[in-house]
């Protein structure tokens, strides 16, 4: 490398620098300004908008929350319980479905993955999955509406584990576990699960962040708002912010009642949903990346 | 060899068994819908069923296209995708190329992580940050820039005209970090010798990018834009209805093939309408994606889905 070319990289490592600080800023910006309306007093707020610097600053978005808790957190319980369920159930179904596909010497290894395969090509619709769902296994209104349709398996994940088996998995392992008298469901569970780990911990990523940040299945099935995700109630309370004083109002007889700052705590909703995304997200960034740079080679 | 036989088939029952949860999942949940493809040829009354209803015949297409809404969601539709393909696979390109220039590995992380950080959050939220930044009273724009501007606030939730902008800039934050992410990994897939050779014979960086690393993603592009084109009859419903709040000015430039098949089926009780655009959807799509797929496999046959 001549000296002018040495150069020459470092000054395209500071463009890049500049470049990428500047976008990562932009990135950013927006989320900072809802976290900085949600403590925003809400007189300012009312009269000078939302900003990043606001005149005044105050937590009654979050005390209000705090009082008025019991919607919020009874959607953040069901937010919590349907991306448990989801995620496990959708691990467990996922990888039981595509063991058998990577397994050279399972006779419908081809025709199985034909039928995973083709769900990525063709659809009903969701006019005839909606009324199947909700005429036929009459799931409108329960905890299953928000669990089951649509995102248990995805030909997606299968196919992402079935290639980490098919891969990574040496099938002697395999035949000696056979030699030693392990029956398929012992080989699958002792020692295909513990294997694909790192596989596992990639697709419950995406599919716990799918459970979570779901409105969808909601909008579509669920009309008791008892039942109302996070998701949901943010939708609620954007559409009606007076959702919030309603619903909650006859815990609140007898107790002071509370102004409510329209719009901060809509902006503090808003945070109080993405905080748990924010806590994890760093911990979990290798796997996501891995799964998309897997995902994209073979989808 | 008899004995060989036996064994093997033995080996199919256990292994079926283990899929069987899953298989039965997916014939709930994909292939029993697509039977109920019929109802977009039946004249849907809740009360009548789905098996009572009468048979209508092509009735709900012939109505969908005469109406306007069947051109203006198809044309968003398409219009919508084809600005994401450009756009994005232009900006994930040069965001990919910057991150793996950078080098050092703390900051590549860095801002990787800010730029992926849109990604993890649902359109709901997402929806709420543009409605911090957009709505008439309280937003950020009519407040804080318009004002220092000198410009007049403005009614962005009922005035289409500058949606399609602001629809390509919110998909832009959201996916950008992590489309980049399979481009970089393109990029990390290039032959070093490639560059010392250049570099041996004085080409400076940036010719080093536009002639050895730009051509050397095109496979890469190739694919990603084909398989983009496969998808191009579907949107992304939270994009196109909760980021403009269902707002019903907006939907001359917001309404897509997957917005109109939901307000059908779910605000006008149209079932049948709905069904028909939803089969409409389904089917140019399986056209597009075996099309897609036929151009890949020609192009290269490693990366054809099937």
């Amino acid at each position: 490398m001549t000296t002018h070319q040495r150069s020459d990289v470092v000054r395209f490592r500071i463009f890049s620098t500049v470049v990428l600080a500047l976008l990562a800023v932009l990135a950013l910006l927006p989320i900072l300004l809802i976290a900085v309306a949600s403590v925003t007093n809400e007189d300012v707020l009312v009269a000078s908008g939302y900003t990043f610097f606001p005149a005044k600053l105050s937590l009654d978005s979050y005390y209000y929350m705090v009082r008025q808790s019991s919607l919020i957190l009874r959607s953040y319980g069901v937010t919590i319980l349907v991306t448990a369920l989801g995620t496990l159930t959708s691990v467990v179904l996922t990888t039981t479905l595509a063991y058998p596909m990577s397994r050279k010497d399972f006779k419908y290894r081809n025709l199985l993955a034909f039928f995973v395969f083709f769900t990525m090509l063709f659809n009903g619709g969701v006019v005839s999955s909606y009324i199947m769902w909700s005429r036929i296994f009459h799931i409108k209104n329960t905890l299953f509406a928000l669990i089951v349709p649509n995102f248990l398996v995805t030909a997606f994940n299968v196919l992402l584990v079935r290639n980490y088996y098919a891969n990574a998995i040496p099938h002697a392992m395999i035949e000696s576990a056979q030699i030693d008298g392990a029956t398929e469901f012992t080989i699958f569970v002792k020692i295909m699960v513990p294997l694909a780990i790192p596989t596992i911990a990639t697709i419950s990523l995406f599919t716990g962040l799918i459970y979570w940040n779901d409105w969808i299945n909601c909008l579509y099935y669920i009309t008791d708002s008892k039942l109302y995700p996070l998701q949901n109630l943010l939708i609620r309370i954007m559409n009606n912010i007076q959702f919030l004083k309603v619903s909650t109002n006859v815990q609140l007889l007898g107790t002071m009642n509370i102004e409510l700052p329209g719009s901060s705590v809509r902006m503090a909703m808003a945070v109080i949903g993405i905080i748990p995304v924010l806590v994890i997200f760093p911990f979990v960034q290798k796997y996501f990346i891995k799964g998309v740079v897997l995902g994209a080679i073979k989808g | 060899m008899e004995k060989r036989r036996s064994k093997r088939l033995a080996k199919t029952g256990p292994l079926l068994l283990i899929a069987a949860p899953g298989i039965l999942y997916l014939l709930i949940n994909n292939y029993l819908p697509m039977f109920g493809v019929f109802l977009a040829f039946k004249d849907f009354n809740y009360f009548k069923g789905i098996f009572g209803s009468d048979w209508c015949g092509f009735d709900n297409f012939r109505f969908l296209f005469k109406t306007r809404d069947a051109w203006i969601m198809t044309r968003n539709t398409l219009l919508y995708n084809a600005a994401f393909i450009v756009v994005g696979t232009i900006v994930a390109i040069f965001i990919a190329i910057l991150l793996y220039e950078l080098g050092q590995r703390r900051r590549v992380r860095l801002f990787q992580s800010a730029l992926m950080l849109p990604n993890l959050f649902s359109w709901v939220v997402i929806g709420f940050v543009v409605y911090a930044f957009l709505n008439a009273d309280t937003g950020y724009i009519n407040n804080t820039v318009f004002p220092w501007l000198g410009i007049e606030p403005f009614s962005w939730y009922s005035t289409p005209g500058p949606w399609p902008v602001i629809l390509v800039i919110v998909y832009l934050w959201k996916y950008m970090g992590v489309t980049s992410i399979i481009y970089i990994a393109s990029i990390a897939g290039i032959d070093k010798g490639v560059y010392e050779a250049a570099q041996i014979d004085g080409a400076s960086k940036l010719q080093q990018i536009l002639k050895i690393t730009v051509p050397l993603l095109k496979p890469t592009v190739i694919i990603m834009v084909l398989m983009a084109i496969g998808r191009i009859f579907y949107s992304d419903f939270g994009l196109f209805y909760q980021v403009p709040q269902n707002s019903g000015r907006l939907f001359s430039v917001t309404q897509t093939i997957d917005t109109y098949v939901y307000r059908g089926l779910m605000e006008l009780n149209d079932v049948g309408m709905s069904a028909a655009a939803a089969l409409y959807q389904s089917v140019v799509g399986l056209l597009l994606v075996l099309g897609a797929n036929t151009l890949v496999r020609k192009l290269d046959n490693e990366n054809a889905l099937f």
